[in-house]
Order: structure tokens, then sequence, then C-alpha cells
């Protein structure tokens, strides 16, 4: 079935081929029909336009950020102006792209599909989550617009509450509204997946891809109200002024660290799980192998979930907390680090005895695991009291983060666009450019974010406006590879804007894979099935497969 | 053409699902994303627990602040927790558990399909919860008048020198303590205004819900938003079943 | 070190030099760098071990030469060897993490106080012996230093990366840390939690000099009082002495040899008169009464700024009698006030 021997894209011949007249797309016209759908395909394609449009915003802030970071002195912008910009570049990144990247658009497409249902359980509240992103946005763009804020991402008390006179209350608005997007998100994909697999699906005959969102939407849901309450409080101490976390009126203001790391953590692990889903799903397509230790890649990603609760205090370990509770959280964050190491031993070895190709998305997944796998060990840095004494607020935390969440998640986001790009359009991509993004994305981001290690442990702290000149070449160096970064961000937004006019038709199944979602048309239905199936097999079943299209002619058209 | 795969060999039997024989008419209400009214209803029942426990970290951030600061500053919260009105706020707790008798009442109406009664217990779960909204109204307002609202206006004479103003079951506490009444008293209204929130939203749902049960929706079978409700009033009801005693009750002096 | 002494310099000294490495400055710092090679040997190690696997495997089993896939359950001894191994070395990095954390947050007894009141956007350094710098720090090498460290605004971050050692500075209450400077030499000294608009500039020097130089530099540099004397003037133009005059009255305590003792509270527990205690007795003194006192003392909320708390306590902590303060009894104004109690000396 396979065209050539170095790669198992299987399009269909494209003399005949077609997109089939009737799918999720073209079944009504106008606008109001994609403003007021309850389809979760469409909602998923609202959501992939808005997280790219903030993608490039805060990339943009990025940009300015590395640009002013080329010379030592401040001479681009004016301090005021630079902490405005990472605050922003971190508001967005976090609040309006990551949280949502991969479930909001890849996970609202795939899951109902991928458990045989027809929708999630609640389409409505879909839209209203795609509707309250759009207004934490709005409000985002407005703080933006109005003047900016410069708390930093993480809103630091008695700074945010006493000392700016900035958009403060704008920007914990939006992130508030924003936040219940996350939870209605993850509530929605919770009942969905207890309440609507199809006969068959049983727990463990889902795909890993599912497994993963289940986790994150724990997350979403237990995690995200803390969140809430944080940043109500602190609109609350700058509107009413009583001081519960000024310690002039008796407040303190590490009470608001302990609330607001209590989300943000296991926020991360919102953000990374989904990836994780994703990279699942790749690595077991392109090596023709199921995952190699199913269940143990399934129940990592619920103790990642179950774990990441415990461990918030390892961002406070020098903040004058108790040094025995600093004990505890170092512990717990030694074990949440476990199952994500058990995911990528598993991963690796399913490459083991498969049946190997290199297509984009597997290029994306090779650079998640190799870029994860430093992100995350460098996280033991962190955990590690001591060590974190000297890395903690450094270069060293923001390389740190940014591996695990560019050079991971956002890679596993670009990899899942270009596998399930021609399920949700129908259309295919120029390969060869693609994977020439995939490429220069990968050097520009650890020619960008290796040298910070350095740097931080040299000793330039974050969120600095100015540095000493010694810390400058490894600086300019960072900005380079940002430069390069950025092109690899670039490219893709045009070939895939392109192939929806140009690309290849795709056919039902161009990866030969073996989810629900590659045995119905591209694009799909707007109700996904025309009878609902039933689950006879385990998942990644290729044997199933193979069997399957042995016994099928497959038309489109 | 349509789009479908078309098999060499006709369909193993087993390969598509057993559809339900159609026994019973879907109810109109029903969902087509669901395969059974049972699978939507368990899927809404389940949707809203889930709320429900994202509402509880959310308060939980309050209670957690509570416990902390009543714990640094017990001398303060003692005080400035005896200011408030057991008699009122137990008259409230009244009110509130009568509101939630009649909203099972509605529950079991919508089930047995009596829709008179049902929105009659409707109704009355509404005026109870008005009545619940008007006494918090009278005790927040009596707290403005004495000048406990927290910020500019707060005044700490009461605390300081309690017999100056008539109080004579208190004693008195020094001034930097009596700073932190203004916590609790920040506390009290963040958490009794969140709970109210929380129920003039159920009251307006409940409007809602009662111009819909008088049209007939919710007694032909369909009960679904009236048993989600009904969650959602309980859970309301017992948030303020942990404010009540945390805030007016315990340390408690002789009754006002 | 575990490893040879001169091969550890060597590793040093080149990292130094070409500027990936800082010096190491203190006593500390040869046990950090040790915990971080230790780490980065793992993250090297771990990170081969996965491209070997992921490059191995693909160019192994590569469709080309390998077209048909074997389909494999898993391997519950594979899961078992890659979970207990990382979870061991995770364990073992806990441990020695913690032991260094430990070390690095328990000044040792004899060491020298220096104060740091941070606020935005310079530090300020006091010595005991009456020194102010801004931005900077001159300390003696061979002698550990402990920082007893205060925001007097928001949270910010005193960091000494070639010594190894940082610590928030928070407001409301002091927080420390200490070192042991082993190189004389200037030292960068930065801010490192975001501060607002000059959080940059927050910068400074750290001079570490040789014991007799910086003998030198404080007997240059002392311009007038020193802490514990500027705390007596405090004491008294403040009216503490108006209570706290050392007799055996029932209004106030003796202050004379509190610092460092076990004091009993009113309530019943026990609370021990370090810096901290002192600093919050003075700004929330109903939430410490003694034992045997009623809880009368005014605050000094909003009165009395960082550094002049800061003077009282080094003040407390050298006061061994009242003799100087009921001196000051017949000098101050407050004396009117204050009640005659028998056995009350009256010069």
């Amino acid at each position: 079935m396979s065209a050539t021997s170095t790669t198992i894209l299987n399009l269909p011949d494209q003399t005949t081929a077609a997109i089939p007249k009737k799918n999720y797309i073209s079944s009504e016209h106008g606008l109001l029909s994609w403003l007021l759908t309850g389809d979760h395909k469409r909602i998923a394609m609202l959501y992939l336009i808005s997280i790219t449009f903030f993608f490039f915003i805060g990339g943009a802030f990025a940009g300015l950020i590395r640009l002013e970071l080329l010379t030592p002195q401040p001479d681009l912008v004016a301090s005021d102006t630079y902490n405005k910009f990472f605050t922003m570049h971190g508001i967005i990144m976090v609040f309006l792209f990551l949280v949502p990247s991969v479930p909001a658009t890849l996970g609202n497409f795939l899951i109902p599909i991928m458990l045989g249902a027809r929708d999630l359980a609640f389409p409505k509240i879909n839209l209203l989550s795609w509707y309250l992103y759009l207004a934490g946005g709005t409000l985002t763009l407005a703080a933006l617009v109005l003047g900016g804020v410069d708390t930093g991402w993480t809103f630091t008390t008695p700074l945010s509450t006493h000392y700016l006179n900035t958009h403060v209350v704008t920007t914990a608005s939006a992130i508030f509204v924003a936040g219940f997007s996350s939870i209605f998100t993850g509530l929605n994909f919770i009942v969905t997946i207890h309440r609507m697999r199809c006969p068959g699906m049983t727990w463990f005959r889902m795909p890993l891809f599912v497994w993963s969102h289940y986790a994150a939407s724990i997350l979403m849901v237990l995690g995200t109200p803390v969140l809430a309450i944080s940043l109500t409080l602190v609109g609350l101490e700058r509107l009413v002024g009583i001081g519960v976390f000024d310690p002039t009126k008796g407040g303190d203001p590490l009470l608001f660290q302990h609330l607001f790391w209590f989300y943000s953590h296991p926020a991360v692990y919102i953000m990374i799980l989904p990836g994780m889903g994703v990279i699942s799903e790749v690595v077991s397509t392109f090596s023709r192998k199921r995952v190699f230790g199913y269940t143990a890649v399934a129940f990592s990603s619920v103790a990642i979930a179950l774990f990441g609760f415990f461990v918030w205090e390892h961002h406070m370990f020098i903040m004058g907390v108790s040094n025995y509770s600093a004990l505890v959280f170092s512990l717990l964050s030694m074990l949440v680090a476990v199952p994500s190491a058990i995911k990528i031993f598993n991963w690796s070895f399913t490459l083991q005895k498969g049946s190997i190709t290199f297509e984009t998305p597997m290029l994306y997944a090779f650079g998640f695991m190799g870029l994860f796998t430093i992100g995350g060990l460098t996280g033991i840095f962190l955990a590690a009291l001591g060590m974190d004494i000297q890395l903690t607020e450094t270069y060293f935390i923001v390389a740190h983060f940014h591996f695990v969440m560019v050079g991971g998640m956002l890679m596993a986001f670009l990899s899942g666009v270009h596998f399930w790009w021609p399920k949700m359009t129908g259309r295919m991509y120029p390969e060869s450019l693609s994977k020439l993004a995939a490429v220069v994305t990968f050097i520009g981001f650890i020619l960008t974010f290796m040298p910070q290690f350095i740097v931080g442990y040299l000793g330039m702290p974050r969120r600095y406006h100015a540095y000493p000149p010694e810390y400058q070449v490894l600086n300019v160096l960072s900005t380079a590879g940002a430069t390069v970064l950025g092109v690899g961000y670039m490219l893709p937004i045009l070939y895939l804007a392109w192939s929806l006019k140009y690309g290849a038709i795709a056919g039902n199944n161009p990866w030969q894979a073996t989810g629900l979602e590659w045995q119905i048309q591209s694009p799909p239905l707007t109700e996904n099935f025309t009878e609902i199936p039933v689950m006879d097999h385990e998942a990644y079943d290729y044997e199933w497969l193979e069997h399957k299209t042995q016994n099928e002619v497959t038309t489109v058209g | 053409m349509d789009n479908s795969i078309v098999t060499t060999e006709p369909l193993m039997p087993r390969e598509t699902a057993v559809h339900e024989e159609h026994e019973h008419v879907f109810i109109p209400q029903h969902r087509h994303h669901f395969e059974t009214e049972e699978q939507q209803r368990e899927a809404g029942s389940f949707g809203m627990w889930l709320f429900l426990l994202t509402e509880i970290m959310f308060f939980g951030g309050l209670f957690f602040a509570y416990l902390l600061y009543r714990n640094w500053y017990y001398d303060a919260f003692v005080p400035a927790s005896n200011f408030l009105s057991v008699t009122l706020g137990g008259t409230n707790t009244a009110i509130l558990i009568t509101s939630g008798f009649f909203m099972a009442l509605a529950v079991w109406a919508a089930e047995v399909r009596k829709k008179q009664f049902l929105v009659i217990a409707l109704i009355l779960t509404t005026l109870f919860g008005l009545a619940f909204i008007s006494i918090k109204y009278v005790e927040w307002h009596d707290e403005w008048v004495h000048r406990h609202v927290p910020g500019a206006s707060f005044d700490i004479s009461e605390f300081v020198s309690p017999k100056a103003h008539g109080i004579t079951d208190q004693k008195p506490i020094s001034p930097d303590m009596a700073e932190h009444c203004q916590i609790f008293f920040f506390l009290y209204f963040a958490m009794t205004g969140m709970h109210a929130l929380h129920m003039i939203i159920g009251i307006g749902l409940l409007v809602w819900l009662i111009l819909r049960a008088q049209r007939g929706d919710f007694s032909a079978g369909y009960v679904a938003p009236i048993e989600n409700f009904g969650l959602y009033w309980h859970f309301v009801d017992i948030v303020w079943l942990f404010l009540f005693p945390l805030l007016y009750l315990i340390n408690r002096h002789p009754l006002k | 070190m575990g490893i040879s002494e001169v091969l550890w310099q060597f590793l040093v000294k080149w990292l130094t030099n070409s500027a990936l490495f800082p010096r190491e400055a203190s006593t500390i710092a040869p046990y950090m760098d040790a915990l971080y090679f230790f780490l980065i040997g793992v993250t090297v190690v771990g990170l081969v071990l996965v491209l070997l696997l992921i490059g191995g495997f693909s160019f192994r089993y590569r469709k080309a030469v390998h077209p048909v896939a074997e389909q494999i359950e898993g391997s519950t001894l594979l899961e078992a060897i890659w979970t207990i191994i990382p979870l061991g070395i995770f364990l073992v990095t806990f441990v020695w993490g913690a032991l260094l954390y430990f070390r690095i947050y328990t000044p040792p007894v004899n060491s020298m106080n220096i104060y740091i009141v941070g606020k935005q956007w310079m530090w300020k350094a006091e010595h005991p012996g009456g020194q102010h710098e801004i931005n900077e720090l001159h300390v003696p090498i061979g002698q550990p230093i402990q920082l007893t460290m205060i925001s007097q605004d928001v949270f910010h971050s005193y960091s000494l990366p070639e010594f190894r050692v940082k610590r928030e500075v928070i407001p409301g209450r002091y927080t420390t840390v200490w070192f042991q400077a082993t190189t004389p030499g200037t030292y960068h000294l930065f801010c490192t939690q975001y501060c607002g608009t000059d959080h940059s500039k927050m910068v400074g020097e750290i001079t570490a000099m040789l014991p007799e130089d910086y003998k030198k530099w404080t007997e240059l540099s002392t311009s007038g009082m020193s802490l514990a004397q500027n705390g007596e003037r405090i004491f008294a133009s403040m009216g503490c002495n108006a209570c706290h005059t050392g007799n055996a009255s029932n209004r106030a305590p003796s202050l004379a040899g509190l610092y460092g003792s076990k004091v009993q509270m009113a309530n019943g527990s026990i609370q021990l008169a370090d810096a901290a205690y002192i600093r919050d007795v003075i700004l929330n003194p109903s939430q410490h009464v003694p034992a045997g006192y009623a809880p009368i003392m005014p605050t000094y909320k909003g009165q009395i700024s960082e550094d002049g708390l800061i003077a009282l306590v080094e003040y407390l902590k050298q006061l061994n009698t009242n003799y100087r303060i009921q001196q000051t009894q017949t000098t101050s104004v407050s004396d009117q006030a204050a009640p005659t109690t028998p056995g009350m000396v009256k010069p």
C-alpha cells in the first residue's frame, strides 16, 4: 500500500480525488453558522485561529525582549516598557496560548471522534468556552492598548497590589475570565470521556491522547478556581485596600504566593500533558507499533496530574518558608519527575522493532523527546533545594521552562497540527517545506535557549532590562537563535494556509493510522459517524488495520 | 457520490452499533449527540457535580485564608466575630435550609410530574432565597453603620473601647490588634459576598425555571434542569452551613 | 571533593576563564558546583541515553530495512528499571540538595551579623559598628558573615552568584543567609526578584577584603554612632525607657539580657527572643504579651523605620544591664510621667 519505502504517506490518486462534498466545513454557510455553532470541530478551528493570533502577539513581545537584550545597556526602550514586554509575553503565552493550545484545538476536534461519539457532552458550553477565551483575550488586549501591565505574569504581591499603577485589575479580570474557559473545557472533556465512549470502548482501549487530556482536565477543573480566587483577592486588595497581602496591615504576602502557585504549578502540567498525548499518537503511527507499555503511559499521565498538586512550594524555596516544608516539597518534586521519565522511555522503546519513517510530525516528536528530556532534567536541578538557591530567579529558570514549554509543548502542538491537518482540512501540506520548518525551529530553539542555562548559572537574573557586559556574548547568541526560531514559526503559517487551497487531497487515512478518527472521511461529517462504531479491538491495533484495509476499496470524491 | 468506505464484503453485523429499538419516543429536549436520554441525563448530572467541585476549590481559597488569619490573629477575630448577630445569622440558616427543603420538594414534584406543585415549590424556594438575601442586606447595612466595612471608613474604636460604645460583654483589645479586625471583616464580606452572589445567580435561574415549569417543560419526563439546579442550590446551602459556624458561632460569648 | 583536587581546580579554572562559569568566591561554592556538575552529568547521561535509543532504534528499524513492525505490548521489567533507576538518582539528588540547603540557610554561631535593608531600588547595608553602605558590601574573608535582611516595600532578592548564595528579602520579617568569602576581590550583587521599574538597576558590588584591610575600612567608614548606639538613642527618644525602666515595676519587663533568651508568654507558649521577635514585639505588641504583664504596650508601627528597628535590635543584643537606661530617666522628658518606685536609682 505504501508509495515509497521511506514514507508511509498514502495519498489517493490526485487526478480523481476531491474533498468530500458533505463535511463539517461545507455543511452550513455564513459567519453566524460558525459563530453560533455547537459542532466541536468548528469550535476547534475557531480556537485554532484565535490562539494563533495571540501566539504571534506574544511572539512579537518575545522578539522585542530579545532585541533589547542584544546590548547590555537599556537602550531600546524605557524600563517600564521593557517590564511590560515580559509581562505581556508571559501572560499571553501562558494563558492565551499554551493552556488552550492542544486541548482547545486538537482535543476539541478529536476527543469525540476518538471515543466514537458525535460531539462533546455539552456543545453549548464548548462554544461558551470559546467566547470566554475571546473575552479574556480582548480584556488582555484592552489592558495592552490602555498602557499595559508590568507585574510579571506571576502578579507578585505586594508589588502588584500596592506599588504599581498599571492596569492590573483589567489584566487580572482577563485571566479570571480566560480561566473559566479552561474550566469549562476540562469539565466537558471529563464528562465526555466518562459518559460518551462508544460501545466496546473501555478505558484501556482509549487512545493515549484521550488519557492525557483526561489527566489535564482534572487539573484544569480542580486547579483553575484557585487561580480565580487569587486574582480576585489581588483585585479586591487594589480596589478596597484592606491588606490581606499587606504586611504593614498584618497581611501575609506569602499567602498570595501559596494560592497563586497552587494553580500555576498544576498549570504547567495542564500545558504539557496534552502535548504528551500527541506524542504518543505520532510515535505510534510512524513506528507502526502500539505504544510500548500502554498501561504505564496511561497511569503516568494520571500520576503526573495527582502529584502535580503537591509540589507548588518549589517555586518558593528561598522565600523564607520553613526549611522542613521545603524538604517535603523537594521530595515530592523529585517524585513528580518520575512519570515523565517513564513516558520518555516508553516512547523510545516504541521505536524498537517498529518500522520507522520520518515525516514532519515524527520530526517534531523527536525534537520534543530530546528537548523535553533536557528541560525535565533541568527541573531536577531546581527541585534539589541547595541547587535551587543558586539557580532560582536567574536565566536558568527561564531556559528550563522554555525548554519544556517551547521545546516540549510547542513542538508537540506543531507535531499534532501537522499530524491531524489532513484530517481537519482534507488537505496535505508540502512535506519538504514542513520538514525544513521543523529543522529550522529545532536549531533556532537550541541556539536561543541553551546559552540561557549558562548565563543563568553565571548569575544573570531574569526580568533584567540591563545586564553586566560580561553576559553579552551569550545574550547575542540567544537573540540570534530567536531570529531563526521566528522564521521557523512563520513558515508553517505560510504553507499551511497555502495548503488549504492548493494542497494535495489527503483522503481518509494518509498516515495509515489506527485511530477512529482515521477511519472516517477527511474533513469529517458534522455528525462524525454515519453510525456509531463499536470498538472491538485494542488501541493502536495495526493488525486490525491491516486486516481492514485488505478488505476494502477506498473511494473518495 | 457520498463518502463512505465501501467494503467488498458485507459489514459484519457486530460492526454497527446495535441501535435501540424505538420502543420509546425521544423527548423533545433530546440532544442528538447523545445516544439515549439516560446518557444525556447522566452526563448533565455528572457535569453539574464537577462544576460544584470547581466551586469548592474556589471557596476553598477563601476558607484557607480565613483559617490562616484566624490562627494568627485570634485575639482580633474573636471580638470581631462577636459583633455579628447570631440571631440574624441563625434565622438565615433556618431560611436557607427551608428553601433547600422546598427545592427538594420541587425535584420530587418534577419526577412525579405534578406541574402545579412543582411551580409552587420553586416559587417558595425563590421566596425564601430572597428572604435570605434581604436579611443579609440588613446585616451588611448594620456593619456599614457601625463602620465595620473594610477600607477607608473602618473604625477600630468599637474594639479598642467597647464600653464607650455601650458594649458590655467584650474585653477591649489594643489598637494594633484591633487593626486586624479589618482582616476578619474583609474575609466576612468576601465569603458572604461570594455566597450571596451565587445565591443571586441561583435566584435568577429559579425565575427562569419557574417560567419554564409553568409552561410545562418539566412535567413530561424531562427533569434534568430541575435536578441539576437542585444540586447547585443545595451546594450553595452547604457552603452557608460552613460559613455560619466559622464566622458567627465559634468562640461565641453569651448570645446577643 | 570526591575527584582529584588538581582535576577539580583545572575544571573550575577553565570554565571560569571561558566565561561559562562564575568564580568560586566562598567556602560553599565548591559544594554547590559539585552538585551542579553531578546534575549536569546526570543530564548528559540521560540525554545521551535517550538520543542513543531514539537514534539507534530509528536507524536500525527504519522502514527501508525493517518494513514490518513487530507488535510488542511492553515489559514490566523495563518499566521497573526505568522507574527505579531515575527515582534512585533523583532521591540521591534530593538528599544532596537538602544537605546543601540546610547548610546555606543555617548560619554558624560565630557569624558576624550585617543587616541588609532592601527598598526600591537600592540596597542598604548596615554593619554593627555603624558603617552604612549603599549598593555595596565590604566583608572580611575567612569569617562567616550572616546577613539579616528585610525589605521596606516589595519582595526583593539578595543574590551573590559568585558566593553561590541568594535569599528573598521580604517585607514584614527578617530572612537570613550566610557565607564565608575566601578570596579578596569584587563580586556581583543582584536583586533577582522582580520589584518594579528599576529592578535591573538594583545591583551592586561586594568587596571581600583581607581581615586587616577590612579593619582599616571600618575605621575609615565609621561616620557616627554604631547601630547599638543609635538604638539606644531611639530607645530613649521613643519613650521606651518610660516603661522598660529595668526596675521591678509591673508595667514592662526588663530588657537586659532579653536577647537570645526564652520568654514565657501570657498564653503559655515560649518564644525565643531573637531579632524577628524583637522586631515583631515593637510592631505588634499585643501578640507577644509576656506572662505576668498586661497588654498595655502601644504599637510603634509607622513610627520607627526598618533601619530604626534594626538599631533597636542591635541595642538589645548587647544590653546586659539597665544602668544606662536608669541614667537616662533623669534626663529624658518621659521621666515626669514615669512612676517612682522604691529602689529606683536617682543620681
